[in-house]
């Protein structure tokens, strides 16, 4: 069942990239790339052979497939639909948080190694980003493992389901405000970043990966996906209330919840503007604060 | 019943005048006010009323010398203040409209009165705490009388900061409240006095330091002082003397009332502590303010921060000091006063603040103005036989009895650091070539009426300075008897 | 109910950080006016079962000068005065609202280090009123607006008004009322300076308010 579940999420990521794009152009009145246009692109890029540049070293041929090794790797440790996830142990959640970050590193050393100006610039602004986003997201998990008392992600997952709700919504509020900010950081959405600007001035991860072509492209794309996936299931997980029906009907309604989140995600492309560059780090400082402040209520409990 | 009336009298009469266009009644009732006020004020003296309000309103020792001072120095301000605004009238141009800004003044004038009156007679801390933040409020549109920047940026300053401090006051209020919480967080003074042992010393501890930096605030401790100067050397003469002579004692009342209750609960040393650190650090903050200083009602302003301190110190000592505190707080008030009434008519005359632009006030015909700046500045310095001189030796001598010489360092260092600057700004004012400044300045009767009231103040002090009555020592004895003194 | 008054209570939090990164003055009336209103429901909703008249009355007071005088009369001034914006703090927004969150950690560690002779109705409120008063204190040291200034005497204001209706439920409403009128008045005098200031400035930056200062001219010498 566990395989199952990896399966899953490996399969349908890049369903959620395609109901994004069909959000944003249903609103836009446009008809849209096709619901499936991610996975045509990866088989495509996949056929394609790469061409490297001759400044770059080993760095730059590692760095798609460490991060999406990582990725995936996280991706083994994130519960779903209320089961327990493949690899569960006691302190999980901090091997989760690192494997992202290894992974965005890598990402970063990779722009860095072409030596290029403008991924120079892309993998500053991330670092930048970065430096308050993952900040805020260990604060939100520790505030979330001291309302729990649990240290593995899915026993906090299912703590927090049966029992935290009634009694500790405030702090729930402000954890899930926290991550969704680092959310859409993560996966470079709007406000922070836009996936679909051409203007390198303001491109902050595509510009990292304009070096990248055919296999690794393909990587890239796949990895930033199954990102999208397992961090959105980190929220859905907390806001969704596991009715326990049966193995199938847990998994339908989860990956239902997953498309609505996506489509939420699409909303808010919709009809948010882009935040200047200067402001990004006032937002991921909000989250950070919007973190600091729920651990701290943890700390002082309620009644 | 004196004490309903005593409250009420300026308050009604301070409203009134907010809506009499002639100038003579508006004028007229000023004095009649601040006359009746004193009358009711020394009536008080013969035969200490009962409020017919409870517990929440009563005159105790302490509040009588208080309101004593206020009263007295509001009467030579009123005297002193009608000549001002008949000099200033002429520069307005709106005359017999409503709202006039002397009709503002006046009206403000007698509310801060009656808010001040408030202050020394309630019992009630919350009373208390309503009434010294209606002073802020009241004394605002004083300070802003001129309508130029500068006593807006004062005024500005003045409300902001006091209101800020006074805010903190309010917390400190509800620590104390929090702290009574076995009485129902009655803030009564005698309730809490006489029931100590119900009290949280933790909250209490918390409610003492907050209020004391709140109404530290309003008194012109250092380092919240910075307020003091701005308002002061902006507004007017007559607001200014009041401000020092009367608000400042006020505010000082503030923290002595919530200095008894701590007392009652056995933190005296706590409290002594904090009186005593905030005090040396406010004569050295005066004291090299002074040095420097270019604007002479600054330099008076640093000097009431000097006072405040040395007053503070002297509660904190306890002992004979708390008697000589409260000398000083008499000779403090009148002296302050009659100085920048004084510092009023040099104003006038040479049309500038500036200490460098004036010389030779003694020499030629503003001779009486010199004379009086001069006798003022030995006063106010503590040259014998002023009644300042009393009250600080009796400080530095509890200092020495208890043998904690480095405060006496600090302190006499301070006070002379303090007469060299003074000294050489009064000297450099007074002595040297007339420059005659402005031959229209006339030296006729409105001078000799707006000099009154300080030569009362000054031969006051003089007075009180060699010749101490009995009734008077009896009564400065029970109230710092109340302070923990003896 | 008791959910309902830590929700109240986290709101006012995220009001007071809300209010130190927002830079429009518009803004920051309507946030402050939010608080106030939130403020107080707080003794309402604190006793829903037991409700005092006194409770009420100091509650209807309360909302209507808070939430509705107070932001009117600063709305009028900020349109007179004709300003729309905040001038930018040392260090930006961002570093407020950092700082926001720091005195709102050391307010918790306070309100830990008080000894409560009585349960109350939040865990959390005394520290909540704790940082409200600190913020209040921070936006009006570091705001150059005169109109920001007074709004942060009211987030002050609202910071000691929780702590009192959470610890003291029995004030006298007498008591209550002459402080309430105290603070009307005092926020009424504030907005006539402020009309003052905006008239002699042209606009009411209390930068333009540093003519009297000493150090300035001890340095000269």
């Amino acid at each position: 069942m566990k395989i199952i579940q990896i399966i899953l999420i490996l399969v349908l990521s890049p369903f959620l990239s395609g109901v994004i794009n069909r959000t944003k152009a249903f609103f836009c009145g446009r008809k849209g790339s096709p619901i499936f246009q991610l996975y045509y692109d990866i088989y495509k890029l996949l056929l394609k052979g790469a061409v490297y540049s001759s400044t770059i070293t080993w760095v730059f041929i590692a760095g798609p497939i460490v991060s999406l090794s990582a990725i995936i790797l996280a991706a083994f440790l994130i519960p779903f639909g209320g089961e327990v996830s493949l690899i569960s142990f006691n302190g999980d959640i901090i091997l989760f948080i690192y494997l992202l970050g290894l992974g965005r590193f890598f990402t970063v050393l990779a722009a860095l190694d072409t030596g290029s100006s403008f991924e120079g610039m892309g993998a500053s602004r991330e670092v930048q980003f970065a430096v308050f986003a993952e900040p805020a997201l260990f604060l939100s998990v520790a505030a979330l493992v001291r309302l729990t008392g649990k240290i593995s992600l899915s026993e906090i997952f299912d703590t927090i389901n049966n029992s935290c709700w009634a009694e500790y919504s405030p702090v729930i509020f402000l954890v899930l405000g926290a991550i969704f900010i680092v959310f859409l950081t993560e996966n470079s959405r709007i406000p922070v970043d836009d996936p679909n600007t051409h203007l390198e001035l303001t491109m902050v991860h595509e510009v990292m990966v304009l070096d990248h072509c055919g296999v690794d492209l393909a990587y890239i794309c796949y990895g930033s996906a199954v990102k999208f996936w397992i961090l959105g299931s980190f929220i859905v997980s907390i806001i969704l209330k596991t009715k326990h029906i049966g193995w199938g009907a847990d998994q339908l309604i989860f990956i239902l919840a997953m498309t609505v989140l996506a489509f939420i995600v699409g909303l808010a492309e919709s009809f948010l503007p882009r935040l200047r560059l200067l402001k990004v780090p006032h937002l991921l400082i909000v989250a950070l604060a919007l973190s600091i402040l729920a651990l701290t209520l943890t700390f002082r409990g309620f009644k | 019943m004196l004490i309903k009336f005593i409250i009420i009298v300026p308050f009604v009469f301070g409203l009134v005048s907010f809506f009499i266009n002639k100038d003579f009644w508006r004028r007229a009732l000023i004095v009649v006010c601040s006359a009746i006020h004193f009358f009711l004020t020394g009536l008080a003296w013969l035969n200490r009323p009962d409020s017919g309000l409870g517990d929440w309103f009563f005159l105790d020792n302490l509040g009588v010398i208080f309101l004593t001072i206020t009263s007295f120095l509001f009467l030579g301000a009123s005297i002193y203040g009608i000549v001002y605004l008949a000099d200033e009238k002429r520069k307005f141009d709106d005359e017999g409209k409503n709202f006039s800004r002397e009709a503002i003044f006046s009206g403000c004038f007698l509310l801060f009165l009656s808010t001040m009156t408030i202050v020394t007679v309630s019992q009630h801390l919350a009373v208390l705490w309503a009434a010294i933040e209606a002073t802020t409020l009241a004394s605002a549109p004083l300070i802003y009388f001129h309508r130029t920047k500068r006593s807006l940026e004062a005024t500005w300053k003045y409300l902001l900061i006091c209101s800020v401090g006074i805010a903190l006051a309010l917390l400190g209020l509800f620590f104390l409240s929090v702290s009574n919480g076995s009485n129902q967080g009655n803030l009564v003074l005698s309730n809490m006095i006489q029931t100590p042992q119900g009290m949280n010393i933790v909250w209490l501890k918390a409610a003492f330091l907050l209020l004391f930096v709140g109404y530290g605030t309003k008194m012109g401790l250092a380092p919240f002082h910075t307020w003091l100067p701005d308002a002061h050397s902006e507004a007017p003469s007559v607001v200014s003397a009041l401000l020092s002579g009367a608000l400042l004692n006020c505010a000082l009342l503030g923290i002595l009332r919530a200095y008894q209750v701590c007392l009652a609960a056995g933190l005296g040393s706590y409290c002594r502590d904090i009186f005593i650190s905030f005090g040396l650090l406010s004569i050295l903050f005066a004291a090299i303010f002074i040095l420097g200083q270019k604007d002479y009602k600054r330099m008076l302003a640093y000097s009431s921060v000097e006072h405040m301190g040395i007053i503070t110190l002297g509660i904190g000592l306890g002992g004979q000091a708390v008697y000589g505190s409260l000398i000083s707080v008499i000779g403090h008030s009148l002296g302050k006063a009659g100085l920048f009434f004084v510092a009023g008519n040099i104003f006038a005359y040479s049309k500038t603040k500036t200490i460098s632009e004036i010389q030779g006030l003694i020499n030629g015909r503003t001779y009486y103005l010199g004379l009086f700046w001069m006798v003022g500045f030995l006063l106010i310095t503590a040259t014998p036989p002023s009644a300042i001189f009393l009250g600080k030796f009796v400080i530095l001598k509890e200092i020495i009895f208890q043998g904690r010489y480095w405060i006496v360092f600090i302190f006499l260092t301070a006070l002379a650091l303090v007469f060299i600057g003074m000294a050489r700004i009064f000297l450099s004012m007074t002595e040297g070539v007339t420059d005659n400044k402005n031959p229209n300045y006339s030296f006729g009767l409105r001078f000799f009426v707006q000099i009154l009231p300080t030569t009362v103040f000054f031969g006051l002090i003089i007075a009180i300075g060699l010749y101490f009555p009995a009734g008077l020592k009896q009564q400065l004895e029970t109230a710092a008897k109340m302070l923990g003194g003896f | 109910m008791i959910l309902l008054i830590d929700l109240i209570i986290v709101a006012i939090v995220l009001m007071n950080l809300m209010m130190l990164s927002s830079s429009r003055i518009r803004t920051c009336i309507r946030i402050v006016a939010v608080e106030g209103i939130l403020v107080g429901l707080v003794p309402i909703i604190a006793d829903i079962n037991s409700i005092t008249f006194s409770a009420i009355i100091s509650s209807f007071f309360n909302i209507t000068l808070k939430g509705f005088v107070f932001p009117w009369l600063l709305y009028r001034a900020a349109q007179e005065a004709n300003i729309r914006k905040e001038v930018e703090p040392i260090g930006g927004y961002a570093l407020s609202l950092l700082l926001g969150v720091i005195l709102f950690l050391i307010a918790t560690w306070l309100s830990t280090r008080l000894l409560y002779v009585k349960p109350l109705f939040s865990n959390i409120v005394v520290s909540v009123s704790f940082a409200t008063f600190f913020t209040g204190v921070l936006i009006i040291v570091s705001r150059t607006k005169a109109i920001t200034q007074v709004l942060g005497y009211i987030v002050l204001e609202n910071g000691i008004y929780l702590f009192g209706v959470s610890l003291l439920a029995e004030q006298h409403l007498l008591v209550e009322l002459a402080i309430l009128l105290d603070i009307f008045v005092a926020v009424f005098v504030m907005g006539i300076a402020i009309f003052h200031i905006s008239r002699e400035f042209d606009h009411i930056d209390t930068h333009n308010l540093s003519e009297l200062k000493d150090w300035i001219k001890l340095k000269q010498e």
